[in-house]
């Protein structure tokens, strides 16, 4: 089969898998090996498709036969689809060979499950394996762990990525059991505490010894499919803290179940992926990673789904209005951050620039404050923004009109979505 | 007082100068501009020589009140911000006047602009680390871009890390210089002009295997133009192997790269 051929099965299989980023590790320059990572703390898109979503890596399966037999995956044993499969010579000196064009910032392998999870990882350790050492690839590697594969074979394979990770998939052991038969909660939770501890290890010799291996530099993390069952939003984001808290996960991903097969237990093909619904869930991982939230305080047994209309963000502040309006001349970063409108950014401006005198209404504008939302639970000096009067029903509607342009597709159409 | 616009070779040193001047001569300026665009007028103008001594001094007193300034300075000098020279200018007098406590005001009339080109520039600089492409000619890596800003020093000390055993050039249309990079040596230098010659077939093969992966990874019941254009703005496309027309795939083919900068060389 040609390599044009092959890459287009390959990618096309693996489309499906959210991750693709390139942060977390720090590869300089090394003498005599090509690639670095990049520096930034959001890593490095090299492009975007005309999904909207960033081209990091060079995401391809090593081969997408697949032993098992998962009803909602595309490369499931009993789906009639073309089969292929890289060799790990070709697929590193293609990587090699789009690294250097910098198309992409390095590779992000996974693969069915060809015969069985240990023959599987060895071959992609063997691709790795030739890209780190007879490529001398100092470039970013993220790998998938095959759960139930030998934990000394996730070790090799933490020796040479990056970034490590186990797709959790379903949010419910239910859910498992019912679409993926030959997968097993323990089967997947058991590397993921592999990597966990092992990284943990790696940092501690890592103080003792300055040259000690580095085990998965850039952490792990995985993949939910939302929508593929009636698991709510609190579910998910329960787990997803959980992951974080437990597993110390960097990245929890979402994907929007993308109907590809035809099966009674599955959403019926021609629904739409829940797009918002995935939106949101991402706002309120934001929430939990980097704005001091926890999961219970977003979303409880009362209301166990997110409101479509407004972003979980707002919808906590309208929920807590007893907490507003907060002071931004003296209000502290974990209370800047609850206000709608104030981001990381412009809350850590605002902790700048008021050391340079009292911050007035029209500054916050120019330190980045979006003050269509932030300006409801805001005072300067005391004072809200001039002239601004509001009810609480007014309130919610002004809110819902300040994010609706930026939301995925139209309202309606997510909408209905829910009543599905 | 007689209004008078400073004329400089447009080097960084050289805008220095105009701040040496300035002070020197116990007037301020009413514009500052490069000899080669500057057009005539009915104000005064005066030619400033750029003095390698007086260069430092500037640099030598800003940095004794605020390392920051001095890095502010010299990226708000790349940028596209229109002006940038008064804008520096008047930051440059108003650290001097009152030192730099201003600088930590983020919404300071003064240094906002500033502050705001040079986040564009560095915004630009880090979207480039990604859609740069390179092609490969017999051996050497080579490629353009169309920044508004000039991103080049930016961009060097990335793209020299990563390709250390590499020998490349990066061709910015926009401001016609290029950073070449061999054997452990980066120099950027003025390029008047580049023509990117036919791919042979294994680079061809490539940017159609590219080309290929690009397209299938979208996801079809995902399609949104709007939020792909959000975060990759088109200007950026002409020169990003993934939106060439079918020459561009096709070995020993003229390659149509797309230009729509000004004044730029035709294929």
């Amino acid at each position: 089969m040609e390599l044009l051929e092959k890459l287009t099965i390959l990618s096309d299989a693996a489309k499906y898998d959210a991750a693709c980023t390139s942060s977390g590790a720090r590869r300089g320059y090394k003498e005599g090996f090509i690639g670095n990572t990049s520096t930034s703390a959001m890593g490095c898109c090299h492009s975007f498709s005309a999904d909207g979503r960033c081209v990091t890596l060079l995401k391809v399966l090593l081969s997408n036969q697949c032993a098992y037999d998962c009803k909602y995956c595309v490369n499931r044993r009993s789906n009639d689809t073309p089969r292929a499969s890289f060799t790990p010579e070709e697929l590193a000196e293609l990587t090699i060979a789009f690294y250097r064009r910098n198309y992409i910032e390095g590779l992000f392998l996974s693969s069915g499950v060809l015969r069985n999870p240990d023959h599987t990882m060895e071959l992609m350790i063997r691709a790795l394996q030739i890209l780190r050492e007879t490529y001398r690839f100092n470039g970013y590697i993220h790998a998938k762990a095959i759960p139930g594969a030998a934990p000394e074979l996730v070790e090799r394979l933490g020796l040479l990525a990056d970034r490590l990770s186990v797709n959790i998939e379903l949010p419910s052991e239910a859910g498992l059991k019912s679409l993926a038969p030959d997968k097993t909660k323990g089967a997947i939770l058991a590397p993921m505490r592999q990597i966990q501890t092992r990284g943990v290890q790696c940092k501690e010799e890592l103080v003792k010894y300055r040259h000690a291996p580095k085990f998965a530099p850039a952490g792990q993390s995985t993949q939910l499919i939302v929508g593929a069952t009636a698991d709510s939003d609190l579910r998910i984001l329960r787990l997803t803290q959980g992951l974080y808290d437990r597993y110390r996960l960097k990245r929890v991903f979402f994907s929007a179940y993308v109907p590809v097969v035809a099966h009674s237990l599955l959403p019926s093909r021609d629904t739409k992926p829940p797009l918002l619904r995935e939106h949101r869930l991402y706002q309120a991982d934001w929430l939990l990673r980097f704005y001091g939230f926890r999961a219970e305080e977003l979303l409880d047994e009362g209301t166990p789904d997110f409101n479509p209309l407004v972003d979980p963000k707002c919808s906590w502040a309208l929920a807590h209005l007893e907490f507003f309006p907060v002071e931004v001349n003296t209000a502290d970063y974990e209370a800047l951050l609850r206000v709608p409108g104030i981001g990381v950014v412009s809350a850590k401006r605002i902790l700048v620039s008021r050391r340079a005198g009292t911050l007035r209404t029209e500054d916050l504008k120019k330190l980045g404050v979006v003050m269509k939302r932030a300006q409801y639970f805001l005072t300067c000096r005391g004072q809200m923004s001039e002239g601004l009067r509001f009810t609480p029903e007014s309130l919610l509607r002004n809110l819902i009109a300040a994010e609706q342009p930026g939301l995925p597709g139209t309202r309606m159409e997510q909408l209905s979505l829910f009543g599905a | 007082m007689m209004e008078v616009i400073y004329l400089y070779d447009g080097s960084f040193e050289g805008f220095l100068c105009c701040i040496f001047e300035s002070y020197a001569n116990r007037e301020p300026p009413s514009d500052i501009t490069p000899e080669e665009d500057a057009c005539p007028t009915l104000f005064q103008t005066r030619h400033i020589k750029t003095d390698k001594s007086h260069a430092d001094r500037v640099l030598r007193k800003i940095a004794l009140l605020s390392g920051e300034a001095v890095i502010l300075l010299r990226r708000g000098f790349l940028t596209c911000l229109e002006h940038r020279e008064m804008y520096l200018y008047r930051l440059t007098a108003k650290l001097l006047r009152e030192g730099p406590g201003f600088l930590r005001n983020l919404a300071d009339e003064t240094l906002l602009p500033v502050l705001k080109a040079v986040r564009h520039l560095e915004g630009e600089a880090q979207l480039l680390r990604g859609f740069v492409r390179f092609s490969e000619y017999s051996g050497i890596l080579g490629g353009e871009i169309e920044p508004k800003n000039r991103v080049l020093p930016l961009l060097r000390s990335h793209f020299c890390s990563r390709f250390p055993n590499e020998r490349f050039f990066l061709y910015d249309r926009t401001h016609r210089e290029a950073l070449f990079y061999a054997s452990g040596k980066a120099v950027i230098a003025p390029l008047e002009q580049f023509e990117a010659v036919a791919p042979d077939e294994t680079e061809a093969a490539f940017r159609r295997l590219w080309k290929r992966f690009y397209d299938t990874v979208a996801i079809k019941e995902r399609e949104n133009l709007r939020c792909r254009q959000t975060h990759m703005p088109k200007r950026y496309w002409g020169t990003m192997t993934e939106f060439q027309g079918e020459d561009y795939f096709i070995a020993g083919q003229t390659p149509r790269l797309e230009h729509r900068g000004p004044g730029l060389p035709s294929v």
